[in-house]
């Protein structure tokens, strides 16, 4: 396979300007400080509307080309020996689609965050850092080698700290904006470890010079590749084993968790996959592995969102179960990339909708955001209950909403694997499917109907119009996308992933479809039959089922008994200085690190004499090796 | 008789030796006639221009493509000091660090008469060293700072060992002299200054002995001859094994790598912060400019034998650095154990020899740059006259003044090696040339201790920016306009080289051609 991209022409000249609109605004928003409060957020709102309406440009002019694609090569960043990094733009259809999705959805987020952000007093700089992570995720997707694409993926890990930690004041804020830095961290580690494994082998890490060459790569060093960027992608889109810091960022601003942690963000992960997809079609293990992370994550997450009470973490258990769909996709090769890019863009518009339309309750119920205080909103606020309901019927994937055409295809491509692990794959993504649909109708039933729940002192009504316009637009993008999009992006998309063929497995596709149909249906009614009724005001004691699933499915406790309580009695002084309880497999990692630390530390006596034999028996050691080396 | 041979001398190719030379002896002699109330603008405004000099003859030596030694006899090149691309490099980085370094040493403002005693004779916390207390500080310190200078640029140039030690020599002494003086908590430094130096005896002496077992072996001090001598010397090979082996201790004690490192974190806290500065910032370079030579231009034909050892030794100052740097409480000792670390990564540079000799100047100017900016705040913050070092007191700084917070937060974004910062390009592009060298396994130990360090980094961030600041909370003096100077001058070197490092980097690549490889 010979890969090669045309240079840039005529519009697509400016792809640059796609990146510099937004990181122009917010360098404008942070620089003028106060003086932009009155007219930041337009500003801010306008860079990211003229952002979309380039990108449409772009997109026409794309498709106007034979070859579908065009890289721009802007300066050179490194060159230092044979290793020559250039700062190259691709925009090829990939790469469009996701700039579609980033400012169109993005735009309609900013939007809504004028009004939902209106008492905030920093409100400008809330619009800075949006801008900042805008620009920031365009460089990802626009990249044209891996070392842009790594730039933008530290970006936009920086602007989302940035974010989540907006409301400093509220530990909990400042403690989740740490976590997902810290994961984000692990993540890039993984990422650079494998550009420098294409570097070392290949020579480069463009786009162009890494499929061609992969070919020639041994059969361990294209695992190697692999599995770090999967390690990467795990990271930052809140994988198994990476999964517990995307529900903990819900403490910042709800449309941060909108755009970030539903629409774009998160999705990256799919992106590096599916961008990579010569070097995880080479290596049948390596798909092996994305399948296993996405069916393990998608019903993790679907188990986890059954038992939660807080409308915020529902969602974004909800968000890591839909994105283990999108790694099932793309890890099952072939054409199924497509399927994982199109259920991205559905996902994008319903999960955004739902996100908004959460926000919209909190705002009606004092920020208060635990469903079992919900019940009957739906008289007061109609339009926010109209596009909710348009976001539950298009996640839960019934004819002919969005998720019908593209979740169920990613399920019959799953039960079409070959041998034993169609049916398990398959059976898991079935289940996830019906799992899916019993939580997120307990989402709305509790919410939407049922009696009233609750406290005293809220009135909820509906809110402004700044805010339920793009709620509108949204639920209409629900509703239609999947349908309008799934076969006109997949031939879209040829260029990129190769042709589409239908999956013939185990089962066909119209059984398939009758067996998902059949169990979602079951799990609506079910949810509907469970909680019409309202529920417990408290949680009361449960089962054990439901025990575990509150808690994350002992995620939090594996992570706190193996690596946090061991190392925190070694490291009590640093939880003391931090003075928080810290959890999470990486916070622990790093006590852990402190416990070993704090031991080795206690050779520094401070006496010259232990220092100077250190160095002597440093020097003994250093003739001994010599010595050994020569013996040999 | 016969005549002697006439030596030939390259007066211009050491003009920036000699000027900063010159300038020290020219500053004692202001300390006899200058009046005591103007020895200060006196001092600082001579040790800036003879740097300023010694940089713009570094400039154009470096300009005219100079490759060749100071002296010669009748043609002959004598290696004792060997104008190379390398060499004049960090010669002009030298100049470049400590023109800010000696503005840090100037400062007079953040605290009434600076950081320096008066008397350094005066016995501690005794009646007279409580008069001498509003005294401002001795004005020697900056003959005595050029005289270290001159011997890190002699130190990088030098092409034979004996040359090499006197030049080590001549930068230790006044370095030992100046970690004694701080003005407050003087017995911590004496105590400083003390270790140092008695450590710092110690390895000269691996320094010398390994000089005469490998002139034992070859022969000669010439870094060129040992090579030559390295592939045809009949001479017992254990000679050079532990002459190799010897000197290889003494310059990691220099440059703090695992297990030679002891000293740093105790002398780098006891030291006034402006020496502090000029020790993680000058000397290192130069520390890494003299390994650079000797393993490159004096040992690249026994490569094979020292590979392992140095291996062993920079993976553990790799993890060492960053697992020690976890748990630090005070930011001295905090940037301490980052130096190491970073030494670390410079010594897998080292290893990696030729392809990598660009890229580890670059770490080392950018490097340079980031640290002595990161002392520069830290004697900003204070509590009442002392510099608040507790990372405790640090909580919320960023409240109560955001301008040093920012810039610090950038200045630790940098040393974790986050993009846009001069710390990720230099990273990348070391990393980048050592696997051009086959040194994946280093690279690998090397990401892995950069990603556990952006951990203390990272906490420091936090808690400038996400904890309430203490009632009590130490106070930032502004305006000190000479530390004010020395940290927008380093923060400015880390955004540029982070956002635009090709130009520094193409000059690398020139100058990165050992003369004699």
């Amino acid at each position: 396979m010979d890969i090669s991209y045309a240079p840039a022409e005529g519009l697509l000249t400016f792809t640059w300007a796609l990146i510099a609109l937004p990181a122009l605004g917010a360098a404008i928003l942070l620089l003028a400080g106060r003086r932009a409060d009155k007219w930041g957020h337009w500003l801010g709102t306008g860079t990211i509307a003229a952002a979309f309406a380039l990108a449409l440009g772009l997109f026409g002019s794309l498709a106007g080309l034979d070859d579908k694609s065009a890289k721009l090569d802007l300066f050179t960043i490194i060159s230092v020996g044979d290793l020559k990094i250039d700062a190259s733009l691709l925009f090829d259809p990939l790469s469009a689609v996701f700039c579609l999705l980033i400012t169109g959805v993005g735009f309609l987020i900013h939007v809504y965050a004028i009004g939902y952000m209106s008492h905030d007093a920093g409100r400008r700089k809330f619009f800075a850092y949006f801008n900042l992570f805008a620009a920031a995720m365009l460089v990802l997707v626009l990249g044209g080698n891996y070392f842009m694409t790594f730039i933008g993926w530290e970006g936009v890990g920086v602007a989302s700290y940035l974010l989540i930690a907006f409301w400093q004041l509220k530990p909990a804020a400042a403690t989740a904006g740490k976590k997902a830095f810290l994961a984000n961290r692990v993540a890039d580690v993984g990422f650079l470890l494998a550009m420098f494994t294409m570097l070392g082998t290949l020579g480069t890490v463009d786009f162009a010079g890494v499929f061609n060459g992969a070919e020639s790569l041994s059969t361990g060093t294209s695992l190697a590749i692999g599995l770090l960027l999967l390690a990467a992608a795990c990271g930052k889109s809140g994988q198994w084993p990476f999964q517990t810091w995307l529900p903990d960022a819900m403490e910042g601003p709800t449309p941060v968790s909108a755009l970030i942690h539903a629409a774009t963000m998160v999705t990256a992960g799919v992106y590096l996959i599916a961008r990579s997809n010569v070097i995880f079609s080479l290596n049948a293990d390596v798909q092996t592995a994305v399948v296993v992370v996405g069916a393990l994550t998608l019903l993790f997450g679907s188990i986890v969102g059954c038992a939660k009470d807080d409308i915020k973490r529902v969602l974004a258990w909800s968000t890591v179960s839909q994105i283990g769909y999108m790694f099932l996709a793309v890890g099952l090769g072939g054409g199924a990339f497509a399927l994982g890019i199109i259920h991205l863009l559905a996902h994008g518009f319903f999960k955004a909708g739902l996100f908004l339309g959460s926000g919209s309750v909190m705002h009606a119920m004092n920020d208060q955001t635990d469903i079992r205080r919900f019940g009957s909103l739906w008289r007061k606020m109609p339009w926010t209950y109209a596009t909710f309901a348009a976001g539950w019927l298009a996640i839960i994937g019934l004819f002919p909403f969005s998720g019908f055409f593209t979740k169920d295809p990613i399920i019959a491509a799953a039960f079409a694997r070959e041998g034993w692990q169609g049916w398990v794959v398959g059976g898991a993504a079935l289940l996830g499917a019906a799992l899916t649909a019993f939580y997120m109708t307990r989402l709305f039933v509790l919410t939407f109907h049922g009696p009233k729940r609750w406290t005293e002192d809220v009135h909820p009504h509906e809110s402004p119009a700044i805010m339920t316009g793009p709620l509108v637009l949204l639920g209409i993008g629900s509703l239609a996308a999947g349908g309008l999009m799934a076969s006109p992006v997949t031939e879209w998309l040829t260029p990129v992933f190769g042709e589409h063929e239908e999956a013939h497995g185990h089962l066909t596709h119209m059984q398939v479809t009758i067996a998902t149909t059949a169990v979602v249906v079951l799990g609506a009614v079910l949810a509907w039959l469970l909680f019409r009724r309202g529920t417990d005001e408290v949680p009361r004691a449960a089962a054990w089922p439901v025990r575990v699933a509150r808690a994350d499915l002992g995620g939090e406790a594996v992570n706190r008994g193996v690596f946090e309580r061991p190392s925190r009695l070694a490291a009590s002084a640093s939880v003391a200085m931090d003075g928080r309880v810290v959890d999470g497999l990486v916070n622990g990692l790093s006590a852990a690190i402190g416990g070993t630390s704090r031991r080795l530390l206690a050779l520094q006596t401070g006496f010259v004499r232990s220092y100077a034999l250190s160095i002597l028996s440093g020097a003994v050691i250093v003739v001994a090796a010599l010595m050994v080396v020569v013996i040999q | 008789m016969n005549e002697a041979p006439a030596l030939q001398i390259d007066w211009g190719g050491l003009a920036p030796m000699i000027i900063v030379f010159v300038a020290a002896f020219l500053g004692l002699l202001v300390e006899a006639v200058v009046p005591k109330g103007k020895r200060l603008v006196v001092q600082v405004s001579l040790a800036v221009a003879a740097l300023a000099g010694s940089f713009a003859a570094v400039a154009v030596l470096l300009n005219d493509d100079t490759n060749t030694t100071a002296f010669s006899i009748e043609g002959v090149r004598l290696g004792s000091v060997v104008l190379d691309g390398p060499g004049l490099f960090l010669q002009g980085t030298i100049a470049v660090l400590s023109v800010i370094a000696i503005l840090l040493l100037a400062e007079r403002r953040t605290v009434k008469g600076g950081d320096f005693v008066a008397e350094a004779a005066v016995v501690a916390d005794s009646a007279a060293d409580k008069a001498q207390s509003r005294e401002p500080g001795a004005t020697e310190i900056f003959p005595l700072t050029l005289f270290a200078v001159g011997g890190m640029m002699m130190f990088v140039t030098a092409g034979d060992l004996l040359t090499m030690f006197v030049a080590l020599e001549m930068l230790s002494l006044p370095l030992y002299l100046l970690c004694g003086l701080a003005k407050r908590r003087r017995l911590i430094s004496q105590e400083a200054a003390l270790k140092y130096f008695l450590l710092g005896a110690f390895a000269s002496a691996f320094y010398v002995y390994g000089m005469a077992m490998l002139y034992g072996f070859a022969g000669t001090v010439d870094l060129a001859g040992i090579n030559q001598a390295g592939i045809s010397s009949d001479e017992p090979r254990m000679l050079l094994y532990i002459g190799v082996a010897m000197i290889a201790v003494a310059m990691l004690f220099k440059a703090a790598a695992v297990p030679f490192h002891m000293w740093t974190p105790d002398v780098y806290t006891g030291a006034p912060t402006p020496v502090t500065a000029l020790m993680a910032g000058c000397v290192k370079v130069a520390a890494f400019g003299g390994l650079l030579r000797v393993f490159n231009v004096g040992l690249s034909s026994s490569a094979w034998d020292w590979h392992l050892i140095l291996t062993v030794i920079a993976v553990a100052t790799m993890i060492g650095g960053a697992i020690f740097a976890v748990t630090q409480r005070n930011i001295k000792r905090l940037l301490a154990y980052s130096s190491i670390a970073n030494a670390g990564y410079l010594l897998v540079g080292v290893i990696a020899l030729g392809d990598a000799v660009g890229s580890t100047m670059f770490y080392l100017a950018a490097y340079g740059f980031t640290v002595i900016a990161a002392f520069a705040v830290v004697s900003l913050v204070r509590d009442g006259d002392e510099e608040a070092t507790h990372l405790a007191r640090w909580a919320g700084l960023g409240k109560k003044s955001p301008g040093t917070a920012v810039v610090f937060t950038i200045l630790m974004l940098a040393l974790a090696g986050l993009p846009f910062t001069s710390g990720f390009s230099a990273k990348f592009s070391l990393f980048a040339a050592a696997l051009q060298a086959d040194e994946l396994g280093l690279v690998i130990v090397g990401v892995v201790s950069s990603a556990i360090l952006a951990f203390p980094y990272l906490r420091v961030v936090v808690l400038l920016w996400l904890n309430e600041p203490a009632p009590d909370a130490p106070t930032v003096n502004l305006p000190s306009p000479m530390a004010g100077t020395v940290v927008a001058a380093g923060v400015a070197a880390t955004l540029i080289l982070g956002f635009a490092p090709g130009f520094l980097l193409d000059i690398v690549d020139q100058a990165s051609t050992f003369l004699g490889t």
